[in-house]
């Protein structure tokens, strides 16, 4: 059974749709990487599963008690509240000692209990919040971009960690991400967001791919992923998708990928 | 020299300071200052409405301030900033109440004892009112802390916690309403939104978890209340402004102090 199923989920913002038609569901242990360009609303879709958005229409079932644990994008965390480390992982419950122990071990944070969080650089406070959600023992680990501002190989010391994670706990990850070559390679799956899930596969990774920085509108630096996918629903732009919200997606190249 | 009113002043100033101190953390935490102004503020017509019905100024404090919790937060997102509309509920009920009490005949000089306090003429029923309330605040933060803590930092991970934050929110209201409720007798609708910030503002150089901050402001509260009336008793000055000017005092030496301290730690290894 599916951790978490959405059904013909639509979500509004202010008026606007920001999300609509998403039919999405998450299998324990799976890792799926959304991808899409800027406001597809990708950190919408994990606001609408973890419940922090609600449907305008469709609905998101979640199994009951599920565990999510979630990293958000971005945490302004106000420099008016005192905060350690420590204390935020005790957030909002009181977890055991050897446990953080050994989380604190895991995200390589030791040493750093006591500092307060404003006093942490990007990747330590991407750290944190990972360990924070990794004490809830989530069934779904969700992670919004939890690689942003990181260098090279903080990037790749974040995924390995990850796959670790994934490997000792067992639990299904979703996120978002830009990383793609990096990304690709430790997902199940991948999906293309752009206000609907407009295709979704398994990842290959290939050199080069040329249709894959013109659908992302990457720089030159190049994306080196390629991926096999499915449409599982008519892409037929004739009828009232709406395809003007700034991004340059080429759909034909969608017919020329390896499995084609 | 501490005659009775005196002792009955200082339990008073004890007991708002040490539920303002906890509670004006979340409102420094959330950068809710203009919000405890506007529920202070619109109390006033509470305490009109409640001398014209001839009810508990308490209660009418505690409905209107509840009801305009309830107004905002049925406006907001409608095309105004909170700010605003906070600044239209907040004067329009500091006017309505000040009219209002101007047609009731001889309420002039209670009100004004509403707007700038009076904690020397605190009685006993008071003095149970302010300890009530003061324990009913405290408890409802203590039963909620983590919650409240968790929606402070961050509503969306308050939401994946399974914890609706609004709910919370809800609760910071109410708690705010019964502060301003009991607080208005003691410093006055102008001056309860220092009581809530001031001291919580001055504990936080002082503070490394968010459970030490609200200690501290409590601490640093009840030491304001105490110096304040014994200055104002000394001096012949009024009492709730003398209990703000304490705190003030208070938040300038630890602010000062700080600031000191970081200068020698910094110069400290290097000499």
């Amino acid at each position: 059974m599916s951790l978490l199923t959405a059904t013909s989920a639509a979500v509004q913002l202010g008026g606007r749709t920001v999300l609509h038609g998403i039919d999405f569901a998450i299998d324990p242990g799976e890792i799926v990487t959304i991808v899409g360009p800027n406001g597809s609303g990708k950190t919408t879709f994990l606001r609408l599963l973890v419940g922090a958005l609600q449907a305008a229409s469709g609905t998101v079932a979640r199994q009951p008690g599920l565990a999510i644990g979630y990293v958000p994008q971005r945490l302004a965390v106000d420099g008016t509240m005192p905060m350690t480390v420590e204390r935020f992982l005790n957030l909002p419950v009181r977890r055991d000692r050897t446990a953080i122990a050994e989380t604190v071990a895991l995200t390589g944070l030791e040493g750093m209990e006591h500092r307060q969080l404003t006093a942490l650089s990007g990747g330590q406070f991407q750290r944190a919040l990972l360990a924070r959600a990794l004490l809830g023992k989530p069934d779904l680990l969700v992670l919004d971009e939890p690689t942003q501002g990181l260098d090279q190989q903080g990037e790749a010391e974040f995924y390995s960690l990850l796959e670790t994670i994934r490997q000792d706990m067992g639990c299904a990850v979703l996120l978002v991400s830009h990383d793609l070559h990096v990304v690709m390679r430790a997902s199940d799956r991948v999906i293309c967001l752009n206000g609907h899930i407009c295709c979704q596969g398994a990842p290959t990774v290939v050199s080069e791919a040329p249709e894959y920085r013109a659908l992302f509108g990457l720089g030159s630096q190049g994306a080196l992923a390629l991926y096999r996918h499915d449409h599982d629903h008519a892409h037929d732009h004739a009828h009232g998708h709406n395809h003007d919200h700034g991004h340059n997606h080429d759909h034909s190249h969608l017919e020329t990928s390896p499995d084609a | 020299m501490l005659d009775d009113f005196m002792l009955r002043a200082g339990l008073a100033g004890i007991g708002v300071a040490l539920a303002a101190g906890p509670l004006g953390c979340f409102v420094v935490w959330r950068r809710m200052a203009y919000f405890g102004d506007a529920t202070a503020h619109a109390a006033i017509l509470g305490v009109a409405l409640a001398l014209a019905l001839s009810v508990s100024p308490f209660l009418g404090v505690l409905a209107v301030s509840l009801l305009m919790a309830v107004t905002v937060a049925g406006l907001t997102g409608r095309g105004y900033g909170t700010d605003t509309l906070l600044g239209v509920l907040a004067h329009t009920g500091l006017a309505l109440g000040l009219v209002a009490a101007s047609l009731i005949a001889g309420a002039q000089v209670d009100l004004m004892a509403f707007l700038i306090g009076d904690i020397l003429a605190v009685g006993k029923t008071d003095l149970a009112i302010i300890w009530g309330g003061a324990a009913l605040v405290l408890a409802l933060l203590a039963w909620r802390w983590r919650a409240l803590l968790t929606a402070t930092l961050n509503a969306d991970l308050a939401f994946a916690s399974g914890l609706p934050p609004r709910r919370e929110e809800m609760l910071l209201t109410l708690a705010l309403a019964i502060v301003v409720a009991v607080a208005i007798k003691v410093v006055g609708a102008l001056l309860i939104t220092a009581l809530l910030i001031i001291p919580a503002a001055a504990a936080r150089p002082l503070a490394r978890t968010p459970e030490m901050m609200a200690a501290l402001a409590a601490g640093i509260g009840a030491i304001a209340a105490i110096s304040g009336l014994v200055g104002s008793y000394l001096a012949d000055t009024p009492t709730g402004p003398s209990i703000v000017a304490a705190a003030a005092a208070l938040f300038a030496i630890v602010n000062i102090a700080a600031s000191l301290y970081r200068r020698l730690d910094r110069s400290g290894p290097s000499a």
